[in-house]
């Protein structure tokens, strides 16, 4: 059977790499400071998407993001290494979403995608780390979920059949289609860009990241599949209510930068004398043996 | 109504550590707020085998759902569990583990029932908040305090509006202690049939293995940890040798988990397990904040680094500026010298 895949991909600041300028003086995110990447997870994602594709003739793999204009870049990637298609979710009415208003933005942009067989993102994003929004899209949607995904064995028959990371272990489950899946870092990583496919969308844009001056504009008028679908809350038929701030139970009350009380130390060489008093020392002081 | 609820995790029959440490938490803050702390399990076969896991940690009321195809966990009949009983219930605050169960589970429910969720809390405190905005007070919300972005810094997040405060907490964050106070320990075993639909059971477990922890990390007094500095995997044998002598446990930093040098159960840390050993030895390690969130709390704590301005060495007891390569077999040496 074809599947229409739909794979829900974040642009997140890079949090694993962070050097000593990304945190401002007064302790606040330096964003700027921070490279903005495909989220780790939502590429292991992708990839059991395109496997998916790859063993089910006549299915289709889209990339839906919820960003700013940049995270147009989002879509580019996943077109690069095999996806169809993509959708930018992109408004200041969804700015400041907590992941439940996030989940609502999502679960209505695939509704308006309809007959969607398959959805599919990583287990959480590092920017939060909270692997809610999987779970929360699939009960928006009335879905099954099954999270911690490492690799999708089967689909067939209207079911998919699934290996997940347990506490302690691992467990395969058979869950009916559609189905919401996230996917565990432990999966396999994605496939490299495609150089072919890399000429042929590399000038993809959605409207708002484009100025209008582009020495390569013409092209636009050519090849349509080089403009990237741009969703805003109206597109999708929103209720602004449940879309971003106003639709976030959670609030920030504050936002500490991380200091360490610095403690008295003694500072000591690795020679035979300072070794052995220690270790004497913390005999003595029965803080060991 | 309006009362503290600890959802329970179970394997087989053993109700997990996880959910004992948040009982705990959950009664101080049942008697901060003066309210009940209330109990939910949900699995097969487990009535009369689980209750005195849970009641002696100062629970007043404990639900029991007791059917076939509650074990192994599902998402959505669990889902349904809590969603109908907390319609019924409407508890203030509602805490699970962050662990997969608690990850998958806590974000269903809260979507169904719109309520805010804070995944990871390292911190959970009463008090007041001001919405200057809407001109609003609000007196003793749940503080759900996490680390956000990827450790740099500490959120205090909170639900003003929303009930219940939903939050998870990792295994090994709060400590569990058994209620020295009264509690009412009730128990009641609600019929599954009238809280859980038969559609909920079409997602099937079709195997699974699971196996005990290899190590007590968790739970040990002494942690010899390694790091990047490390070097090889040779390298941590020296460690494991000073780990076993010391009746301690090796753990280790990402860097060299991501380096293959060392199980991935070993890793301690805000993405791994949360330590509170009497000594941590961190040989090699540099200190990233995700690393310090797992250790912090150890009672005394000793770097072994080459380099002096190590960050980790700011809540160093002891600083010992070498290579672990020179100075963890010393430390093996002379510990065998002068123990007795």
């Amino acid at each position: 059977m074809s599947l229409k895949i739909v794979v829900l991909a974040k642009q997140v600041p890079d949090t694993r790499n962070v050097g000593k300028d990304a945190m401002t003086a007064e302790g606040t995110v330096n964003r700027a400071a921070l490279p903005a990447i495909f989220n780790p997870e939502d590429l292991n994602a992708l990839e059991q998407a395109l496997r998916l594709k790859d063993q089910h003739k006549g299915s289709t793999v889209g990339v839906l993001t919820m960003g700013p204009p940049r995270a147009g870049e989002i879509i580019r990637q996943g077109l690069y290494r095999g996806a169809d298609t993509g959708w930018l979710l992109t408004d200041r009415k969804f700015a400041g979403a907590d992941t439940l208003a996030t989940s609502y933005a999502l679960a209505t942009a695939i509704k308006k995608i309809g007959n969607v067989d398959i959805i599919i993102g990583g287990r959480q994003a590092i920017d939060g780390d909270t692997a809610q929004v999987g779970p929360q899209v699939a009960q928006k949607l009335g879905l099954n979920q099954v999270t911690y995904a490492e690799e999708i064995l089967k689909v067939e028959n209207g079911k998919a059949t699934i290996r997940r990371h347990i506490d302690g272990g691992v467990e395969t489950v058979e869950a009916p289609l559609p189905v919401v899946i996230t996917v565990n870092g432990s999966a396999a990583p994605a496939r490299p860009c495609n150089a072919k496919l890399v000429m042929k969308y590399k000038y993809a844009s959605c409207h708002m990241e484009r100025k209008g001056d582009e020495p390569w504009a013409e092209l636009y008028n050519e090849r349509p599949y080089l403009t990237l679908n741009q969703w805003s809350v109206a597109d999708v038929d929103g209720d602004d209510a449940q879309c971003g701030l106003s639709g976030s139970p959670t609030k920030v009350k504050t936002v500490q930068n991380i200091v360490f009380q610095a403690k008295e130390s003694k500072t000591l060489t690795g020679s035979d004398e300072d070794m052995q008093s220690l270790i004497k020392e913390l005999i003595e002081e029965k803080i060991i043996g | 109504m309006n009362n503290v609820f600890v959802y329970c995790e179970i394997e087989q029959t053993t109700v997990q550590e996880v959910s004992q440490e948040l009982l705990t938490k959950g009664r101080k803050l049942a008697n901060q707020l003066g309210v009940e702390l209330h109990a939910v399990i949900a699995g097969t076969g487990i009535k009369g085998k689980v209750e005195e896991q849970i009641l002696p940690y100062g629970v007043d009321k404990l639900f029991v759902f007791d059917d076939d195809g509650l074990f192994p966990y599902t998402s959505a009949p669990h889902t349904d569990i809590l969603v109908n009983l907390f319609k019924e219930e409407k508890p203030q605050i509602t805490l699970m583990g962050a662990t997969v169960i608690g990850r998958d589970l806590g974000p269903r429910v809260s979507s169904s029932l719109t309520s805010g969720l804070t995944a990871d809390c390292t911190q959970l405190e009463i008090g007041d908040y001001e919405d200057k905005k809407a001109g609003k007070h609000y007196d003793n919300l749940l503080y759900q305090i996490r680390p956000a972005f990827g450790g740099n810094i500490v959120a205090t997040i909170v639900n003003p509006d929303h009930r219940p405060q939903m939050a998870t907490v990792r295994s090994g964050v709060m400590q569990k202690a058994l209620y020295e106070g009264n509690a009412k320990g009730e128990v009641v075993y609600p019929d599954v049939k009238k809280y859980v639909s038969p559609e909920a059971f079409v997602v099937k477990v079709l195997e699974r293995h699971v196996e005990a922890a290899k190590n007590n990390l968790k739970g040990a007094p002494i942690v010899v940890a390694g790091g990047y500095g490390v070097g090889s995997k040779e390298g941590f044998d020296q460690l494991f040798q000073l780990a076993k002598e010391l009746h301690g446990e090796v753990g280790a930093s990402r860097a060299a988990v991501d380096a293959g040098w060392v199980e991935h159960d070993r890793q301690v840390g805000q993405t791994g397990v949360t330590v509170h050993p009497k000594v941590y030895i961190a040989c090699g390690i540099s200190g990233q904040i995700q690393h310090i969130a797992g250790m912090q709390d150890a009672g005394i704590i000793i770097s072994v680094n080459n380099d002096p301005d190590a960050p980790i060495n700011q809540i160093a007891d002891y600083i010992i500026t070498g290579t672990v390569e020179e100075v963890v077999p010393k430390l093996i040496k002379y510990y065998k010298q002068n123990d007795k």
